[in-house]
């Protein structure tokens, strides 16, 4: 496998969706290449950071207009009925 | 099968998340007969999720705020249509991400373009490659990390960006992503592999090694 073909897998690499024997060869040319090596754990750093599975609060002003615009349609549907 | 096993410290988080399915299972459920708590509890439940979703895909508060705002009333008027082949949540970011994409359209309409075709793989070798040094999460103080993920991410073209966002940020599956975008899943792929390459390129100005800070 030579560096443009890790490049155009490091997705499917990354989200463990290489044939086995796709990704051995792969792990092999990562081993000989520095450059690959280091665009590799790069990008998987990048997913990581981005990655963020924390709660979010929502800003309050906005919490209370999207409240406020939900309370009127159910309203609305309940006056319909 | 025997009963279910009590949380313990070696399965902490089995409970919870069952619960949390079949929770949200059943306020559609209650919601579907018209019961306005059910549906508010599932709002306050994503609502969160749902502004930083849209908020990543117009990078406009005003206009994530309008999608987000169009995504529960509208999801809330077609509530009955939910067949339920999907979770809610997934309906919802469905909705979501329309609402966000017609806005971004308005604003940048030349620039939103997912029925194109998919690219060559030739532009995609990384032209500069620099060791980072130690862990950016390390030598970044929080608020200042939240600072240059925005920036880039802002600069990401928002074809690519609003795959990266439901595949990375939101964590839906392939397919899924496809489906939310009516888009093929090898081009879901193809945009998600630039979009990853585009963003390390982006971060590596400010992570290279050898930066002052």
């Amino acid at each position: 496998m030579n560096c443009k073909s890790v490049i155009r897998e490091i997705s499917n690499y990354l989200d463990g969706e290489l044939e086995p024997s796709v990704k051995q060869e792969l792990e092999q040319h990562l081993e000989d290449c520095d450059d690959c090596k280091v665009v590799v754990d790069q990008v998987r750093l990048t997913v990581d950071v981005f990655c963020d599975s924390k709660p979010v609060e929502l800003p309050s002003d906005i919490k209370s207009r999207l409240h406020e615009a939900l309370r009127r349609k159910m309203k609305e549907k309940g006056n319909q009925a | 099968m025997g009963p279910p096993k009590p949380l313990s410290a070696s399965n902490p988080h089995r409970l919870p998340s069952r619960v949390a399915r079949d929770d949200e299972h059943l306020l559609v459920a209650a919601a579907k007969r018209g019961d306005a708590d059910a549906f508010e509890e599932l709002v306050t439940r994503y609502e969160g999720k749902i502004f930083r979703l849209t908020m990543n895909i117009t990078r406009n508060r005003e206009d994530a705020e309008d999608a987000m705002q169009e995504a529960f009333l509208k999801s809330y008027a077609h509530l009955k249509d939910f067949q339920e082949d999907s979770r809610f949540y997934t309906w919802l970011v469905r909705i979501a991400v329309n609402e966000a994409l017609m806005r971004l359209r308005k604003r940048r309409p030349n620039q939103v373009s997912l029925d194109e075709p998919i690219e060559g793989a030739e532009d995609l070798m990384p032209r500069e490659i620099e060791d980072w040094g130690p862990s950016p999460e390390q030598r970044f103080a929080q608020t200042e990390m939240h600072e240059i993920l925005s920036e880039v991410i802002d600069k990401l073209e928002p074809d690519f960006r609003v795959v990266f966002v439901l595949r990375d940020m939101e964590e839906l599956s392939t397919e899924e992503t496809a489906k939310v975008l009516g888009i093929s899943v090898p081009a879901v792929k193809s945009r998600l592999l630039r979009a990853r390459l585009k963003l390390r390129q982006k971060l590596s100005r400010y992570f290279r090694q050898g930066r002052t800070n």
